[in-house]
């Protein structure tokens, strides 16, 4: 069993307890504890089950290469899944449970998919699409989304707070260990501004747990020194618990700090994502140990080598009592002495190697350990937990030679340094055949704006493997960072570490050598997906060569721990089975995150009212007092409708309409873009943007025009005005105006430079106002001081002046059909006009009308609207607007798009009127089916409709569809499909419904 | 992410203060040009790996458009230039060659 010890810890404070829970039960742990060290230390081996057998999983690891040991972290708003509770810092009151499993973490239904192993090999997945057909539908699909998934989706809203952090450095230093803290000493006293973060709450890193001597004192020492040293500087900052998440282009890096993850609901952000420039980035990152692929080596208790001398000596648990050292190199000799120090039971050292004479390897034999070199492990025994190991000949094909009985089991298959960071902006790498490793290739780094290289690696990161090479290594990152961020370094030398003498490790990737297929398919790559080491040699067998297929066919490595632990040993496979060299067969691409950070922290402070910006109109403050029902649009809010008490929205919307078109109403369309356009060329600018003619415009008229993109299709309408001789105001939609701007920005920058032309975008700079229906003049009359009569201001005209005292200007232009001005003053006088045109209009019944009584109103007049009519495959040719392109024009913009053959062509869908039959309302969207299928076995479709509403005027339901040869076939009825699966039949008419002669605008 | 100079404004700043734009020096064809030269300039984009030319808008900035000399494969940049012109400046033609010696821009 795993147990506290009396002895060592020298990272928990054995003064403080604290209480937590673990699937309910109430645990104890000291402060200082990661999860991990507090469940161990309470025998709690078994911690979660696999993604795809739901086998039992115990504790592997001591860091952030943990696959196993994931957990639901919190509770209610501060609930996170997938949480590694080897990084998980205890706190008192923590609550956490296990995961993937039903009904308990015993008892777990879903391991029967491990009795089914067999049934479940390599993309199985992918066999379930073919074969048979009908059975992905009813059996495969079902069951295979109840299965997906770890860990559960949080349900409320995160209580907690997040924050971003921008910061400017000459050096950033990513690991805080011996090597990050040497190279970042070095690079603080050459003068640079050094910027150092680690991952983990304490420094110092691996070296003080193997017992370096550093300078003739211990690791431990020489760590504290040396933060002291750095704290001095005030060039120097510090940062822990601080993962280097990425490496991005030109010297930009992700720093992802959990501030506050161990004290929850203090007033501290819970996450801070750290955007950094660096003109150098030295990954001091280290290495992380490699599993052995031998035969039950996923049971609980099968633990890495140096994760087992982490818990020993930083938190004083011991995983086991009696302990199996499995190794191919000299470094796990050190947790098998260190186990024997703290009176633990060290059975046996089994090393693959023939004949090993290391010093570590004497001192083991001294120490009284037996050690069986040229051996392996056949087997382990156990279920939840190891039992046993079973010995066998390294070379031979697993005949058990004896059975060791022990409860934990430390392996070490190597070192591989971590080289994500290096890698995620291009760093590339190279084969390292006496560590049997890949490292970092200092003469292809990741390279900044004038090709310069701007990523360094320190210690063990770069491939070094003794803390003397380690140190050396990494002063030499330090001082070249900062010489390359324009530093001259000082001439200290690098500190000297005592040697440790070591033998060549020996490359194992299988275990034994010639395993059985039986062994194989109990041999686990990836822990966390059950990827084996038989998956890898299948998917090889079918044909898949490149390591990307391999990994995607097999999972291998797509965990939520990115294969930290299984991707050199599983590419390792794939290369064996393919008969070729690791380097040829290559790795898999490193993307960042380097470990997963919460979404919280990307998303930092937007969030609620500050995710986005409103954008608010003048008159915004009115709407909201008088009750206004909103609608977004664009980053707007616009009224949709006023509803009184007592009313519905939809009540609302139809008295707005009845009201407007019976008496007067009043609309803020101040979100209207206004964009306008000077200059000696302006008219032969507009000429090529809009399909219609502009140039020719008179002084004081309006004119309603289309704009195309170069694929043809429709993309703005609006009324433009000219204003004066080289001057034209153009409106644009709503959502339009800014990307419009940008549009006519793009032509005159990019294209017609040498157009005299300038564009200015002021919708904001005024506020609109439609005043709308048959009282509409004797309203404006009423504020007086301008003639607003049919004589001096006929339709699509406008006039500038002051009405009521206000510097207005007044376009008669009417997108209701009704008679209509539409008056521009400027913003801030914008809530005074329209309280002055509330007040005046309060004889003639005037109420204020939103948008959806605007929407129903143009499509009763049979109005397209950009969104709805169109969608970005609609000519305006289908839209029956023949009358609005231009023939006399030699080009515009879309009009060499319009005259490829299949735009030029009457023969698509096109713009009508659709009048149900039983004069209900026809639902958004749907599609007119016509007779047989298609193809795809699909209903034929043949039409759509585009825009649908109850006519309040009409007492019917009316809508506009796209139909194909729609003009064609007026009086024809047709069916649309609904939700629900019936018919509705409607019959082709004119789009216009109301008012076909125009006579009620041109009053 | 990127850091490019506005050749406008002069300011030196992050990708996310401007826009891409795509290639650039295209030639615009419209009425009375032949379907294959319409296609090529509506479609057909070079997308080379190594040496490239875009278009980039300054959009939180100064809002001028401009175009970007750079190696997609190695990130390096090899100058910014305004875009009132239809092929890449001599300057900006010997930066990338004092770079890549015997390198052509593609036809």
């Amino acid at each position: 069993m795993s147990t506290r010890l009396a002895t060592q810890g020298r990272l928990i404070n054995r003064d403080k307890r604290l209480e937590f829970t673990f699937n309910g039960k109430r645990l104890q742990g000291y402060e200082g504890d990661t999860l991990a060290a507090a469940l161990l230390a309470n025998d709690q081996m078994l911690v979660g089950r696999s993604f795809k057998y739901h086998r039992p999983r115990g504790i592997l690891a001591s860091g952030s290469e943990e696959p196993n040991a994931l957990v639901n972290l919190g509770e209610g708003a501060r609930l996170e899944p997938n949480q590694r509770a080897t990084t998980t810092e205890l706190f008192h009151g923590l609550t956490a449970t296990s995961q993937n499993h039903f009904p308990s973490l015993e008892f777990d239904i879903g391991e029967i998919n491990n009795s089914l192993a067999r049934f479940l090999p390599a993309g199985f997945y992918y066999k379930t699409f073919i074969h048979p057909r009908f059975a992905w539908k009813h059996v495969f699909e079902p069951f295979i989304r109840q299965s997906a998934g770890l860990g559960k989706a949080p349900k409320e809203a995160d209580a907690d707070r997040y924050e971003h952090f921008y910061a400017f450095v000459d050096v950033l230093v990513i690991g805080g260990g011996v090597a990050g803290l040497q190279a970042a000493r070095a690079a603080g006293e050459a003068g640079a501004r050094v910027l150092l973060i680690e991952q983990e709450p304490h420094w110092g890193g691996r070296a003080p747990v193997d017992g370096a001597v550093i300078e003739g004192k211990p690791a431990e020492d020489w760590v504290k020194d040396t933060l002291q040293a750095l704290e001095a500087m005030e060039n120097v900052t510090l940062r822990n618990r601080m993962m280097g998440a990425g490496v991005y282009d030109h010297g930009y890096a992700l720093g992802y700090e959990r501030v506050a993850d161990h004290i929850p609901g203090s007033d501290l952000p819970r996450h801070r994502l750290w955007r950094i420039r660096a003109k150098q980035i030295v990954t001091a990152t280290g290495a992380i140990e490699r599993p052995l692929s031998f035969a039950g080596n996923d049971i609980p208790g099968v633990m890495l080598a140096t994760a087992v001398r982490d818990y020993v000596v930083n938190y004083g648990v011991s995983p086991g009592d009696r302990t199996v050292v499995v190794t191919n190199n000299d470094d796990a000799y050190r947790t098998a002495l260190c186990l024997k120090r703290a009176g633990l039971d060290v059975p046996m050292i089994v090393d693959v190697r023939p004949l090993v004479t290391s010093p570590l390897a004497t001192e083991a034999l001294q120490a009284g350990i037996r050690v069986e070199t040229g051996k392996g492990i056949a087997k382990v025994k156990g279920r939840k937990r190891v039992t046993g190991v079973a010995l066998c000949l390294q070379a031979g094909e697993g005949s058990v030679i004896e059975e060791v009985k022990c409860d934990a089991v430390a392996m070490s298959g190597g070192f591989s340094p971590v080289v994500h960071l290096w890698s995620h902006c291009g760093g590339k790498l190279i084969w390292d055949e006496a560590n049997a490793h890949f490292r970092p290739d200092p003469a292809r780094a990741p390279t900044g704006a004038q090709g310069e290289a701007f990523v360094v690696t320190a210690g063990m990161a770069s491939g070094a493997m003794t803390t003397g090479e380690v140190l050396a290594d990494a002063d030499a990152a330090g001082k070249a960072a900062a010489r390359a961020a324009g530093f001259t370094p000082r001439r200290f030398a690098a500190p000297k570490a005592a040697e440790e003498p070591s033998e060549p490790m020996a490359p194992v990737w299988m275990m034994p050598q010639g395993a059985s297929y039986d062994l194989r398919m109990k041999m686990w790559l990836d822990f966390q997906n059950d990827v084996k080491v038989s998956d890898v040699q299948l998917a090889a067998r079918e044909g898949y060569e490149s390591v990307e297929h391999t990994k995607r066919y097999t999972t291998l490595g797509m965990a939520t721990d990115q294969g930290k632990l299984s991707n050199i040993n599983g590419l390792a496979v794939l290369a064996d089975a393919l008969g070729e060299d690791i380097p040829q067969v290559g790795t898999t691409t490193f993307r960042p995150p380097y470990t997963p950070i919460s979404m919280g922290a990307i998303a930092g402070e937007a969030r609620g009212e500050i995710f986005q910006p409103l954008r608010r109109t003048p008159i915004h403050g009115w709407h909201e007092a008088h009750g206004a029902h909103w609608e977004p649009v664009g980053h707007w809010r616009r009224p949709y409708a006023y509803p009184k008490a007592g009313e519905t929205v939809e009540e609302a919307v139809h008295r707005e309409v009845l009201n407007t078109r019976r008496r007067v109403g009043l609309l803020d369309a101040s979100t209207l873009g206004k964009i306008v356009v000077k200059g000696p060329d302006a008219g032969r600018f507009l000429d090529m943007l809009y399909t219609n003619m502009m140039s020719t415009l008179k002084v004081g008229r309006c004119r309603y025009g289309l704009m195309c993109n170069e694929n043809g299709f429709l993309s703005d309408d609006g009324v433009v005005a000219r204003i004066d001789e080289d001057t034209w105001l153009c409106h644009t939609t709503s959502g339009g105006a800014d990307r419009i701007h940008q549009w006519m920005e793009e032509w005159l920058q990019t294209e017609w430079w040498d157009w005299k032309v300038y564009v200015a975008n002021l919708t904001e700079q005024y506020a609109q106002i439609a005043v709308v229906g048959p009282d509409a003049r004797h309203v404006l009359e009423r504020l007086g001081g301008m003639d607003v009569s049919k004589e001096t201001l006929p339709f699509m005209g406008w006039q500038e002046g002051k009405l009521g005292g206000f510097d207005a200007r007044v376009f008669r232009i009417s997108f209701s059909g009704e008679l209509s001005y539409e008056i521009a003053v400027p913003a801030s006088q914008g809530l005074a006009f329209w309280e002055a045109l509330m007040e005046v209009g309060e004889a003639y019944g005037m109420q204020p009308y939103g948008t959806e009584a605007l929407h129903i109103m143009r499509a009763e007049k049979g109005f397209i609207m950009i969104g709805d009519e169109t969608d970005g495959t609609v000519i305006p040719q289908d839209l029956g607007l023949h009358w609005a392109i231009s023939k006399k024009k030699e080009d515009y913009l879309g009009k060499r798009a319009q005259a490829r053959s299949f735009m030029d062509n009457p023969d698509r869908w096109q713009l009508v009127g659709l009048e149900t039959l039983d004069g209900s309302v026809l639902p958004d969207g749907c599609y007119a089916i016509g007779e047989g299928t298609n193809a795809n076995g699909q209903a034929e479709m043949f039409g759509r409709v585009t825009s649908t509403y109850y006519s309040p005027t009409l007492g019917r339901g009316i809508a506009m569809g796209l139909v194909h040869n729609g003009p064609q076939r007026m009086g024809e009825v047709i069916r649309f499909g609904t939700p629900d699966k019936s018919f509705v039949e409607a019959r082709i008419v004119d789009p216009v419904f109301y008012d076909k002669e125009g006579e009620k605008q041109n009053v | 992410m990127l850091i490019l100079t506005c050749p406008y404004c002069g300011v030196t700043g992050e990708e996310t203060e401007f826009a891409a734009g795509g290639e650039a020096h295209l030639k615009r064809f419209g009425p009375g040009s032949s379907d294959a030269e319409f296609e090529s300039y509506l479609f057909a984009r070079k997308n080379e790996k190594g040496v490239t030319f875009e278009r980039w808008r300054h959009a939180n900035g100064c809002g001028k458009w401009f175009h970007a000399a750079r190696c997609t494969v190695t990130l390096e940049v090899f100058g910014t230039y305004k875009a009132q012109v239809t092929e890449p400046p001599k300057e900006i033609l010997a930066a990338i060659r004092k770079r890549r010696p015997g390198w052509e821009p593609a036809a």
